[in-house]
């Protein structure tokens, strides 16, 4: 596969549109002492889209966005947003950008409304606007109701709603979401994830930082792919998921003892697909990454052989994991939340 | 290729500078944050309404009728001579606030989303001084009112508002300190820590609690020019009555130093903190 005609295509500099990116980042750099965070990093994202930034923890992710919204000078290199030097134009940049992240939270002790009417106020709506802007992002985020609570009391899914809304007041052109499902449980993440497509329905270019795939999958048009600092792959999802060869297939026997020899019938086929089949004796399944349809043929017929019931086979999009160990050739470096690895068995393949 | 882009921004935001009726909204909007955590967390009051109650009950009941005696009078010398030096100490201990307020306010997340909106750095910085010197001239007026019940007598009004107008410039020059402190180190607890290291000499090596004249020589040169001295014998010399000019002028210059050099400092540490 010719990696270059696949991941050139969000090159700025052979950009048709020419300017229409609303976020440009060129060779930045920033190191840590020994560590480097970033290391030499170029981005684009046009206008009205939403760039997925995927990489592990350390990856560099958040120091990127801290850097894109002005709260870190970078060492070298530059960036700019909707047009306004990052290093020079903080303030203008300030003016057009939201922020949500781990860190750039909202007053615990405050109660929602309040969080809302304030940063209003810091972003210069007159009293009346901050007033009725406040409310309407509060209905908006469903929120109403807990509009007169301080923000320690709400759950995970509201607090990252109020989040949200929190970033949304100022109307901003660009806005940086990182890692804004972390931690969340997967019916929240669901409800996180419907708040963020709506507000890509309005308009808004967003970067979106994840370590996850299916996020990436589920909310960004194109991806970066990060890893130790520096851009390892870039392009539309849809190419990247191609190059990846993204699929798994999960296959659960009928029978919870058959189990063993399933995947010792896999085991026998000799399946090289991106990763290692893995057996999860908890959900009583295993795992079998492909990389092409003849291969799915080739995995049915192998079960078929050996007479096991199957009581259900899905296919799955690859873990950060296995895009890593594809792009790479190694696996990320630490994801720890990324893919739940206790309880199960690698079997090799 | 920067250059380029920096001339499409639109024209909206064009002029970065921020209007000084922008830098009012801001620590007007502050403010009113800072207000409504004590309405939601009423013991943070604890610590002004209660400090004057029992620091003056402790001294007055506890030392002063010993160090009374050495004064050539009683408890009720000593009362008069404590109670201004409680007014200079109370300045002191309830800057320390901002430090560890602001510390909490970075570890919180919170700051970082400040310091992504088009607000000046300052407005922060100013909003917390603000709500702390009301705090400082809640604890005073508890102060003064105890001072009172204990037999304190003030022979000059405008000397006591003259006190507590010294008192706030003394405070709100260490509270840069204190918020230098709350930016550079890494939690509260640290902040507080530091604030203690500070203070604890500053205040007894002082003329807060008694008469210097019994202390070794090189003690009184550092007692001497020590503004937490001066300002506790201005405040004795505007409240009650003796020399006043020196300690007034000592005090004020200690004051203008500390803020001129540590604002310029707190307010950069703010902004370059990564």
């Amino acid at each position: 596969m010719g990696g270059g005609t696949v991941l050139g295509m969000t090159r700025i500099d052979k950009n048709p549109e020419g300017g229409s990116a609303a976020v440009s980042v060129r060779g930045l750099v920033k190191h840590y002492g020994e560590t480097k965070a970033l290391d030499g990093v170029d981005l684009d994202v046009r206008e009205g889209t939403v760039m997925g930034v995927l990489g592990p923890n350390g990856a560099g992710k958040t120091t990127l966005v801290r850097i894109l919204s002005t709260l870190l000078a970078p060492d070298a290199g530059h960036a700019t947003v909707a047009g306004y030097d990052a290093v020079r134009q903080p303030r203008q940049l300030r003016r057009v950008i939201g922020l949500t992240g781990q860190y750039a939270s909202v007053d615990e002790k405050l109660p929602g409304w309040e969080n809302l009417y304030m940063i209003g106020r810091l972003l210069d709506l007159p009293r009346k606007e901050a007033r009725t802007r406040a409310d309407e992002l509060l209905e908006r985020f469903s929120l109403t109701d807990a509009a007169k609570r301080p923000a320690s009391t709400y759950s995970g899914g509201m607090r990252r709603r109020l989040d949200l809304a929190a970033s949304m007041i100022g109307r901003p052109a660009v806005l940086f979401l990182d890692e804004p499902t972390t931690g969340l449980d997967p019916r929240t993440r669901n409800e996180v994830w419907d708040e963020v497509k709506r507000m890509v329905g309005e308009g808004v270019t967003v970067l979106l930082t994840t370590q996850y795939m299916e996020e990436a999958e589920q909310l960004a048009s194109e991806l970066t792919v990060v890893d130790r600092g520096q851009v390892i792959a870039g392009g539309a999802i849809e190419e990247l998921k191609a190059k990846v060869g993204g699929r798994a297939l999960r296959i659960r026997p009928a029978d919870p003892l058959r189990l063993r020899p399933l995947a010792d019938a896999l085991d026998e086929l000799g399946i090289t697909g991106l990763a290692t089949t893995t057996v999860d004796t908890d959900r009583g399944d295993v795992l079998v990454p492909i990389l092409s349809d003849e291969q799915l043929t080739a995995v049915v017929g192998a079960v078929t052989a050996r007479g096991i019931t199957l009581s259900s086979i899905t296919t799955e999009l690859p873990s950060l994991d296995e895009v890593f160990l594809s792009l790479t050739g190694h696996r990320a470096s630490a994801p720890q939340d990324a893919v739940p690895t206790d309880d199960r068995q690698e079997v090799a393949v | 290729m920067s250059t380029a882009t920096a001339t499409t921004a639109p024209a909206l935001a064009a002029d970065a500078r921020i209007p000084l009726r922008g830098h009012l909204r801001h620590t007007g909007a502050l403010i009113r944050r800072n207000l409504l955590w004590i309405r939601q967390d009423p013991e943070s009051m604890f610590d002004a309404l209660l400090m004057p109650i029992v620091f003056t009950l402790l001294f007055v009941y506890v030392f002063g009728g010993s160090i009374g005696q050495a004064l050539g009078g009683g408890q009720d010398a000593y009362v008069q001579y404590v109670i201004p030096g409680m007014l200079a100490m109370m300045s002191m201990t309830m800057s320390q606030g901002v430090g560890t307020g602001f510390s909490q306010d970075f570890n919180s997340g919170v700051m970082d989303r400040f310091r992504s909106l088009p607000i000046g750095r300052g407005s922060v910085l100013f909003a917390k001084i603000t709500v702390e010197l009301g705090r400082m001239l809640f604890a005073t007026t508890v102060l003064m009112i105890v001072s009172v019940l204990v037999g304190f007598e003030i022979t000059n009004w405008p000397g006591l508002f003259a006190t507590v107008g010294l008192s706030a410039l003394f405070a709100s020059s260490i509270m840069w300190v204190f918020l230098t402190l709350g930016v550079i180190l890494k939690n509260a607890q640290s902040v507080q820590a530091m604030g203690f290291l500070v203070l604890f000499p500053l205040q007894f090596g002082s003329s807060i609690f008694a008469p210097t004249d019994s202390m070794p020589g090189w003690l009184q040169h550092f007692t001497d020019y020590n503004p937490l001295s001066t300002l506790a014998d201005a405040a004795r010399g505007l409240m009650v009555g003796g020399p006043v000019a020196h300690d007034l002028w000592v005090t004020i210059g200690w004051s203008v130093a500390i803020t001129a050099v540590m604002a310029p400092v707190a307010i950069h540490k703010f902004r370059t903190k990564n």
